[in-house]
């Protein structure tokens, strides 16, 4: 293959892992702006949604479609159950001190790991995609499926964007968001509030995972690379600034599937995190960011 | 009978625990000797966390690179350059003390949740690094460091440490020295001002002190302690690999001294030979130990924030350094 054909397959690649990894993102940026939590389980509930997904997809028979489906309506929702009540139960007793929820949220990805071993096993398992065809391009076909990722990410981006700046519930959040104890004084149940938002980043993190999981396997591991990823999308685009969080994930997204073309993946990830902890060193407000308040 | 004196109290009960400790050596069975021979050296690292977190307040998440920094450090040049234990401990501590400083320096320009996280990734890029040089480190298999290596030499003789009481003792050692390090700085102005920037930065500030340079210190010497024992490690045990770079290395330092009790000089050990004997029996029942450690995490930070050594300073003995 000349180059050309190359570089557009890494970036289909790229735009595949953006659009998966802003979804991600967004979930711990929803989190961290509204509540001022570092979810560090965040990359469990993704795991867990995707080994949910498989499970869901394996209950029924038929086409594979209907099995992605039921993954995909499921699957997110049972994750967000967990996330509210592990809220409800751990993080509001902790009254969201920083270091607090930081230990308190480590002890949940270690709960949630073993459950995920101890039930699931150590396999690596896919889900079948609910299609198969392939887009015939002139160099090399190309997975509609992927295609289809990026598209309904996008259209979850929307929605998500839709819920925070034009309905009653992302006015609430956002009024939390700005001054917790003024929207307390205005009668909004800030602490169901922020299980709300809780469940809905751990939700978040459940739909990502459910795409992802016919293109890459599920397996109790797979939370940490993510992870590590959303906080670095979540930092360079800003602490609590979606746009930026969106434009990060493409830009991480984009360079991390170029660069891993060329570079030993390993190397790749040396160099993205070295660079990404220099501009929290010297930028901590991040690449689009406002400085804090 | 005389009353003595806090001072004399709390100095009495350290000598009183090494005391313990070394009779333990001929009192305890093989099995139990070994553990805590592990335990010893691993407390050190927490320890030597203790000082960053705790008595600073700064919480990291990366602490592992110095632990492994000193593990390396030791255990490549035994390895590769067949040095003896003495100049390769030296370069562990070197190793480790000069990434401190490097890595105190940059992550320090943060505070709070940032520095949690540039801490993490600092400790990541060191963790790929050892897997990128794999031929060196061989990654996650590791190396083992012979036994005809990890002799320690002196003027009157050679010391075996593959021996288990040999090991032990030395192991011992390390741990009285610093835990009296850590009970000198406790009391020292050089601690107290520590804790006080942990309590309030603003004021420490505003009195005139240099908050970034005792903050740099504080890094820098919790680097040293935990490179001594990532190197003690080493040559101890005499296996050197990638796990204990792991993020998981990260947060154990952190789960021993938040369960012993943070900000106290025997909490680091209370908590690390807590766990390690929760993890034990859990084991002999279930293999999925790490449940346990996130129940355990969550428990502690839920119902005694404080710790155990914690716990006992606020209900019974005011006087615990």
């Amino acid at each position: 293959m000349a180059f050309g054909p190359y570089f557009l397959l890494a970036t289909l690649e790229g735009l595949v892992t953006a659009a998966v990894l802003s979804l991600m993102a967004l979930g711990l940026s929803l989190v961290f702006g509204v509540m001022r939590v570092v979810n560090v389980a965040h990359g469990e509930f993704y795991m867990l949604g995707a080994v949910l997904a498989w499970w869901f997809s394996s209950l029924v028979g038929g086409h594979p479609a209907v099995g992605f489906l039921l993954a995909l309506v499921l699957s997110p929702l049972v994750v967000a159950a967990i996330a509210f009540v592990a809220e409800r139960l751990v993080l509001s007793r902790l009254n969201y001190e920083p270091e607090a929820t930081i230990v308190a949220t480590i002890g949940l990805l270690y709960i949630i790991q073993q459950l995920a071993l101890t039930f699931y096993g150590p396999e690596a398992r896919p889900v079948e995609a609910p299609f198969n065809h392939r887009i015939s391009l002139p160099w090399f076909g190309y997975s509609a499926y992927k295609l289809s990722v990026i598209g309904f990410s996008i259209l979850m981006m929307l929605a998500t964007w839709v819920l925070l700046t034009r309905t009653k519930i992302g006015l609430v959040m956002r009024a939390t968001q700005f001054d917790r104890e003024t929207a307390q004084a205005f009668g909004i149940p800030v602490g169901r509030v922020y299980a709300g938002v809780f469940a809905l980043g751990a939700g978040l993190a459940a739909v990502a995972a459910v795409l992802i999981v016919p293109i890459q396997q599920a397996h109790y591991l797979m939370g940490l690379d993510p992870l590590l990823l959303s906080f670095i999308v979540v930092i360079i685009g800003g602490l609590g600034s979606l746009r930026g969080t969106v434009v990060a994930a493409v830009l991480i997204g984009l360079s991390d599937g170029i660069i891993s073309m060329f570079f030993s993946p390993t190397l790749a990830k040396m160099l993205a995190t070295l660079i990404v902890a220099m501009v929290l060193v010297f930028r901590p407000q991040g690449l689009f960011g406002a400085p804090a308040r | 009978m005389t009353r003595l004196s806090p001072s004399a109290k709390s100095i009495a009960l350290h000598v009183g625990v090494v005391l313990l400790l070394l009779a333990l050596n001929v009192l305890l069975p093989e099995y139990h000797r070994g553990v805590l021979a592990r335990v010893l050296v691993l407390a050190v690292f927490a320890m030597g966390y203790n000082l960053a977190f705790g008595y600073t307040g700064l919480l990291s998440l990366g602490h592992a690179m110095f632990f492994a920094a000193g593990l390396y450090g030791a255990g490549l040049t035994v390895y590769h350059l067949e040095w003896s234990v003495w100049p390769a401990f030296a370069t562990g501590l070197v190793a480790g003390t000069a990434l401190a400083l490097v890595v105190g320096f940059l992550a320090l320009r943060t505070t709070g949740v940032a520095f949690m996280i540039v801490t993490l990734m600092f400790a990541q890029v060191f963790y790929l690094t050892t897997l990128y040089f794999t031929t060196y480190t061989r990654g996650e298999e590791g190396l083992v460091l012979p036994q005809a290596a990890r002799v320690l030499a002196f003027p009157g003789g050679v010391l075996n440490l593959s021996d288990p009481s040999t090991r032990y003792l030395v192991a011992l050692a390390l741990f009285a020295l610093v835990l009296a390090v850590t009970l000198f700085l406790a009391r020292a102005p050089f601690g107290r001002s520590l804790v006080a920037i942990r309590e309030n930065e603003e004021r420490m500030r505003m009195l005139g002190y240099d908050v970034f340079a005792n903050k740099l210190a504080s890094v820098v010497l919790s680097g040293l302690v935990c490179a001594a024992a990532g190197a003690a490690y080493a040559v101890l045990f005499g296996y050197v690999g990638s796990g204990f770079a792991a993020i998981q290395y990260s947060i154990l330092p952190l789960l021993w001294v938040l369960v012993g009790g943070a900000a106290t000089t025997l909490g680091p050990l209370i908590g690390t030979l807590f766990m390690f004997y929760v993890i034990d029996t859990a084991s002999s029942y279930t293999t999925a130990h790490l449940l346990v450690v996130g129940l355990v995490l969550i428990g502690v930070i839920l119902f005694f924030p404080k710790g155990i050594a914690g716990t006992v300073r606020e209900r019974w003995l005011p006087w615990l350094p």
